[in-house]
């Protein structure tokens, strides 16, 4: 490189795209620049985002948001109202609570279940998948028979069963959906460990003296990760699905929590002249669901333009 | 002797991101039923050449030509129907890899039969007796135990005899192969040659032999056209490849090493930006 | 062919059979594992997670000599090792204990809901397939096209939305205001004492004993959650198809047989669908499996007697034995469809048969 390159300023974007990074921070905000601009060229993608960063922030703000409160209505002078009505923008169910403010509070219970989900389902898949990928043989063996197990049974009919021997609760839905949701993901974790274990790299930090534990922990599940969060993010919607499910047969959330699925179950009575009971939150389920496939879909062809089908 | 095929200013273009790659610049050649070697380096053109006579340059890609003429019928304006008419019966292409150009769910039987079916009004114990025919005729020992073998249970070389078989079995007067053999083991290739080359000389086709290797072409064909990035730098004929002019050609045929002429350093081809324009 | 030929062929042929035996061999020691792995968990979930397991089953209001009694004949005072073991046994020889709702053995209860269910299901998978795939092939053949997008939304949509709220707008639009279709359950009352079905799948018996009215009011009942399972699979069917198929149509023997002259269509339904069918079995069959799960939502809304129907109901009433018999059940069903897609899988790529 020549002097005189060096002392003219760069651009901030000519900073970012340099192939000869000076720094890992500008080497790795390089790559997440690129991956950026994969990403936001797929609009549809960036209005999966939008909707989810909406999900956020109304979640975050649904005390000042919410006109109403979710769970005391007012039984005297404001059942089953249509939408639009005075002060009542999606109307209100049969107990006089205001469906808008119920479903911006249920907002936040729909995060907390994916959440939650992810941060348990996740962990355990990328454990079980990074550890049967780099111990190989038996333990191999023994691990992904037990995953291919887990992997064949009916999910939602086994949630179900876990949640009817452990009581119906929205603490009790997470624990059944993450308990059927991790295979997927160790799966996906033995795939990529797989291919990392015989890399040269890995070898190099081997003959550095790295104990199998660290090299686990610190340089084979890193690059699991960005796999990992495509099929996660994918993932989100069947969890959202699952849980509303699950609310609907009265085993997710309890009254008088807002809870989307639930919501509908208590709709469903009034469905042929109050329609808009049950209509309402599954138009917000159907759009949350959406973002995620939306940005799970962007991701992945950002991330892994293999995968994407291009 | 009357021209089978005439081609005159042929040119490919792709759109792509970047610009416009024009593929093919401009080729002129006439064919009558000889042997016609296509020489040139990788990406100089020589396959969308052969796909555009053929009419298989993929669909985005713009092909145009003062004059495309398969036995004088114009290609370029000929109505879709015809030109899928004459693909497979009249125009033949075998391509490179056996191991990918045979559909793998199919037994070769099967796949040599449906270009019969497709051209002829032929029954179906006919068209039988006339792949197992086929299949003797490209010199496979056991035609009817081959007939119902899937390409994965064939050796690369049988593979490429079948495909050659495929190709041939609705009698073709125009064939192009594209580096047929480069895909195989070099004791192969020369079997599979030699077939290409009585079959050729029996039914009297009219052959396109693309190929990178100088040497084989000019031992195969009677002209060789030698292109480089999309254009003919220089056409001669076989036996005077000795005394090539352009030094595209010199190079190439300097770059072909001689058993027991040991040469260090290895000549490299050497480009010059004045050729390709 | 001479001595040593003959010699070679027939070691082979031995080695081809002892390939066959182990595939065997592994398919069986498949199928055993994921089977006790699901008794495993439904064991746990039944006996291990209860705090009186008795009183999971028989409700917390039972008499204490029945408490005993059903004590008694789950094992509940044996070692937990044995009473597995016990468990095992009578799951294996189909008995799952008496239903509290039905007071009937639940394995009885089964066989006479799991027909409404399979016909369900079944019908739902044939709309998904036969216009799942025509449209993955569309998508794929004019990709990047109109119709390509409407097919990626389709989809898209088919991914997001929940099923119960879908059939209950569709319920409101064709039942109530369109009054296309006929609601609740598999038929009329009027038929149910004229029409006496054989196989349990209505349409089947009343095509086969010509019951011309019977037939209308059965398909009535059925096409509208019918064509909702569809949807789903479609959903799933056609984005699946499309990305099999945009990697067919990029192979070389695709140019092969453009070479040969055989027109597009031929080209696109006789060689890239037939390769791309090969892991598209393993698609339908997986959402055939996943339409038999999804009838536990679905079958609540449209009051559908099936298995999901009941599944439901005895949670609701947490009548335990019911539950954990239906999920082995449908666990069962899904290895077995597992097991069936794999040896589809084997037989229609040549590749991969059992030579
Ligand atoms: N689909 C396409 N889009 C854009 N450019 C293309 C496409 N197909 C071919 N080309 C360009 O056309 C040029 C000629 O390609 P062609 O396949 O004819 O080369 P070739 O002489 O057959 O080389 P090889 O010996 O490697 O087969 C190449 O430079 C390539 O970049
Ligand atoms: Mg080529």
């Amino acid at each position: 490189m020549s002097l005189a390159t060096q002392t003219r300023p760069l651009t901030r974007r000519e900073w970012l795209l340099s192939d000869r990074p000076q720094s890992r921070l500008q080497a790795r905000l390089g790559r997440a620049y690129m991956t950026w601009r994969r990403f936001s060229a797929n609009r549809l993608a960036v209005v999966g985002l939008l909707i989810l960063l909406g999900l956020c922030i109304v979640a975050a703000f649904a005390d000042l948001l919410a006109p109403h409160s979710p769970v005391i209505g007012n039984l005297a002078g404001a059942r089953l109202l249509p939408p639009g009505s005075e002060g009542y923008l999606l109307g209100t169910d049969d107990q006089g609570r205001d469906i808008l403010s119920r479903l911006i509070y249920g907002s936040r219970l729909t995060l907390a279940v994916v959440v939650l989900v992810a941060i348990i389902a996740a962990p355990v898949g990328l454990v079980v998948g990074a550890a049967a990928g780099y111990a190989g043989g038996w333990i191999d063996a023994v691990l992904m028979r037990i995953t291919d197990i887990f992997l064949a049974f009916p999910k939602l009919v086994l949630a179900l069963a876990f949640v009817a021997a452990l009581g119906p609760g929205i603490e009790n839905a997470v624990i059944a959906i993450a308990i059927t949701s991790w295979p997927p993901y160790a799966r996906i974790a033995r795939a990529e460990t797989l291919t990392l274990r015989n890399s040269d790299y890995i070898a190099a930090v081997r003959l550095m003296g790295a104990s199998p534990t660290r090299i686990v922990l610190r340089h084979v599940m890193p690059m699991c990760m960005s796999s990992l969060i495509v099929r996660v993010t994918l993932d989100m919607a069947g969890i959202i699905l699952t849980a509303a499910g699950l609310g609907f047969l009265g085993l997710g959330a309890q009254p008088p929590l807002p809870e989307w699925g639930a919501m509908i179950a208590s709709g469903r009575r009034f469905i042929l002249d109050q329609w808009w009971v049950a209509t309402m939150p599954g138009i917000a389920i159907l759009v949350v669901s959406l973002g995620f496939n939306l940005l799970g879909d962007g991701l992945r062809d950002a991330l892994d333009p293999r995968e994407s089908g291009q | 002797m009357s021209a089978l095929l005439t081609v005159e200013d042929l040119r490919v273009r792709f759109p792509t991101r970047t610009g416009v790659v024009e593929a093919v610049r401009g080729v002129s050649f006439t064919l009558g039923r000889e042997r016609l070697g296509i020489v040139g380096e990788s990406g100089s053109g020589k396959s969308q050449t052969g796909r555009a006579i053929m009419g298989l340059t993929p669909p985005h890609a713009e092909v145009t030509a003062k004059r495309l003429a398969f036995d004088g019928i114009d290609l370029l304006s000929a109505p879709p129907k015809l030109r899928r008419d004459l693909r497979g019966k009249r125009i033949a292409m075998i391509l490179q890899d056996p191991k990918y150009s045979l559909n793998p769910v199919m037994s070769i039987g099967r796949q040599i039969v449906e270009t019969l079916q497709r051209h002829e009004k032929i029954g179906r114990a006919e068209a039988r007796k006339r792949a197992l025919d086929m299949l003797a005729a490209v010199q496979i020992r056991d035609p009817a135990r081959v007939f119902d073998l899937y390409p994965h249970e064939v050796s690369g070389g049988m593979g490429q005899r079948a495909m050659i078989a495929m190709m041939l079995v609705a009698g073709p007067e125009l064939l192009i192969a594209d580096e047929p053999t480069s895909a195989l083991d070099v004791t192969v290739q020369l079997e599979v040659l030699s077939i290409l080359d009585r079959l050729v000389a029996e039914r009297g086709m009219g052959l396109i032999f693309v190929s990178h290797d100088l040497r084989l072409v000019s031992s195969f064909c009677d002209r060789v056209l030698v292109m480089y990035a999309g254009k003919i730098v220089e056409e001669i004929a076989a036996s005077e490849l000795g005394n090539a002019k352009h030094p595209y050609t010199q190079g190439l045929l300097n770059c072909m090493p001689v058993i027991g002429a040991g040469r260090h350093p290895l000549p490299v081809l050497d480009r010059k930006p004045e050729w390709a324009l | 062919m001479s001595m040593s030929d003959t010699v070679r062929m027939s070691g082979r042929r031995r080695a081809r059979s002892r390939k066959a035996v182990a595939t065997v061999l592994q398919f069986l020691v498949v199928v055993a594992t994921t089977y006790l792995g699901l008794l495993a968990v439904t064991f746990f979930i039944g006996r291990v997670i209860p705090i009186d397991p008795a009183l999971a089953v028989l409700g917390d209001r039972a008499p204490q000599h029945l408490v005993e009694r059903t004590r008694e004949a789950m094992g509940l005072n044996l070692p937990l090792y044995q009473q597995f073991l016990l468990y095992c046994r009578q799951a294996l020889s189909g008995d799952f204990g008496v239903s509290v709702l039905t007071t009937n053995p639940v394995m009885t209860d089964i066989r006479r809901v799991f027909p409404a269910t399979i016909e369900l299901a079944t019908l739902g998978t044939l709309i998904g397939a036969l216009i799942g795939v025509p449209l993955g092939v569309l998508a794929a053949v004019k990709r990047g096209s109109i119709a390509d997008q409407i097919v990626r939304v389709i989809g898209l949509v088919g991914y997001s939305v929940p099923i119960f709220w879908l059939a209950l707008l569709a319920l409101l639009v064709f039942y109530a205001r369109l009054k296309w279709v006929a609601y609740p359950g598999r038929i009329d009352v009027v038929y149910e004492y004229t029409f006496s079905p054989i196989t349990g799948l209505y349409l089947v018996d009343a095509l086969w004993q010509r019951q011309w009215d019977v037939l209308r009011d059965v398909f009535r009942h059925i096409i509208l959650p019918a064509s909702l399972l569809g949807y789903f699979s479609l959903a799933y069917i056609s984005r699946m198809t499309r990305s099999f198929m945009l990697n067919e149509l990029q192979q070389e023997y695709i140019v092969a047989a453009r070479a040969k002259g055989l027109s597009e269509a031929r080209i696109i339904w006789g060689h890239a669908l037939r390769n791309a069918a090969v892991p598209l079995v393993t698609v339908i069959a997986l959402s055939y499996a996943s339409l038999l799960e999804g009838s536990v939502l679905t079958e609540t809304v449209f009051a559908w007697p099936g298995l999901g129907l009941y599944i439901t109901n005895s949670l609701q009433n947490a009548d335990m034995n019911a539950v954990l018999g239906g999920t082995i059940i449908i666990g069962s069903v899904f290895i077995g469809i597992n097991l069936l897609s794999d040896l589809l899988y084997r037989t229609l790529d040549p590749r991969t048969r059992a030579r």
